[in-house]
């Protein structure tokens, strides 16, 4: 087994994680890659009870999950990393370079960034990272939930399934 | 966030926010079993960031007073922005994985403060889950 899923989502570990994504995929292995959570005790144990007892959490900055990436991905465990963020995820792929697909599940509307779709608003400069990934052989899709369409990230920019 | 709750400001006793539509429809069953909506107040997270949520409760727990906060999912994001609230707020009770007996309890327990009613009314929907057959 390896990694199943990388996702995006900035309410980091939610229903839609744990539940949504993570009972049809059986994670046992949950990655959080985040510099902010990783440097806090307290957003730790925060996020820490949010996760099913039968679920290992680990909190890594960027940093480290680029150096480790290779034991998560050969980790007997199905697996799920998680960032709260474009930027974290897009310097984890290309500082990993062995990522094949990215999942958007949520990132939500704040000043500058537009409706792409329901649970996906963008700035141009996040738009400009999906891009680069997408250029660099990445898939992008945005996903929310297990049941719905997977939407390649061309649709997404033109928020055509709005 | 959206909020939908009845009462006025100076008689909710708790905000009740969840997934989806859960909320709005728990407390539409309190109103409709015992008429005490109003004790409640209604907010839902749908396409919020968690920094929306999280001052969208702390902008209604100032506004009405109340110093419950009832949450679906101990998972979810309105329980993580809750739990933020709580930490920093004394006083203040969360009570996660709220269903029906569990409000209806609290909405009939006036003679007690919201937290002590918040508190035995969680034990009550514990009690409440049952299973029947094998």
């Amino acid at each position: 087994m390896s990694i199943l899923l990388y996702r995006i989502d900035d309410r980091l570990i939610h229903g839609q994680v744990v539940v949504g994504w993570g009972q049809p995929l059986n994670i046992r292995l949950l990655i959080l890659v985040d510099d902010l959570v990783a440097a806090s005790d307290w957003e730790k144990e925060l996020y820490k009870m949010a996760v099913p007892p039968d679920v290992e959490v680990r909190f890594v900055d960027v940093p480290t999950a680029i150096r480790d990436h290779a034991k998560y991905a050969a980790d007997p465990r199905p697996g799920l990393v998680l960032t709260g963020d474009i930027t974290s995820m897009y310097r984890l792929v290309t500082g990993v370079k062995a990522i094949g697909s990215v999942n958007l599940g949520g990132i939500h509307h704040r000043a500058g960034r537009s409706e792409k779709l329901r649970y996906i608003y963008l700035t141009p400069d996040e738009e400009g990272q999906l891009k680069a990934l997408e250029a660099a052989g990445v898939e992008v899709t945005a996903q929310d939930v297990p049941s719905a369409r997977a939407v390649p990230l061309p649709e997404v920019l033109e928020g055509a399934t709005r | 966030m959206n909020e939908q709750s009845g009462g006025g400001p100076d008689k909710a006793r708790a905000i009740v926010v969840g997934h989806g539509e859960f909320a709005g429809g728990l407390v539409s069953a309190v109103g409709q079993i015992c008429g005490m909506a109003d004790k409640l107040v209604v907010l839902s997270m749908m396409g919020m960031t968690p920094e929306d949520i999280e001052g969208t409760i702390r902008n209604q727990l100032e506004r009405t007073g109340a110093r419950v906060i009832f949450t679906d999912l101990p998972a979810g994001s309105a329980t993580i922005a809750a739990r933020r609230i709580v930490k920093d707020t004394p006083g203040l009770v969360l009570v996660s994985g709220v269903n029906l007996a569990t409000l209806l309890d609290f909405v009939f327990s006036t003679d007690v403060s919201p937290t002590d009613a918040a508190r035995a009314a969680a034990e009550r929907g514990k009690a409440s889950l049952i299973v029947v057959g094998r």
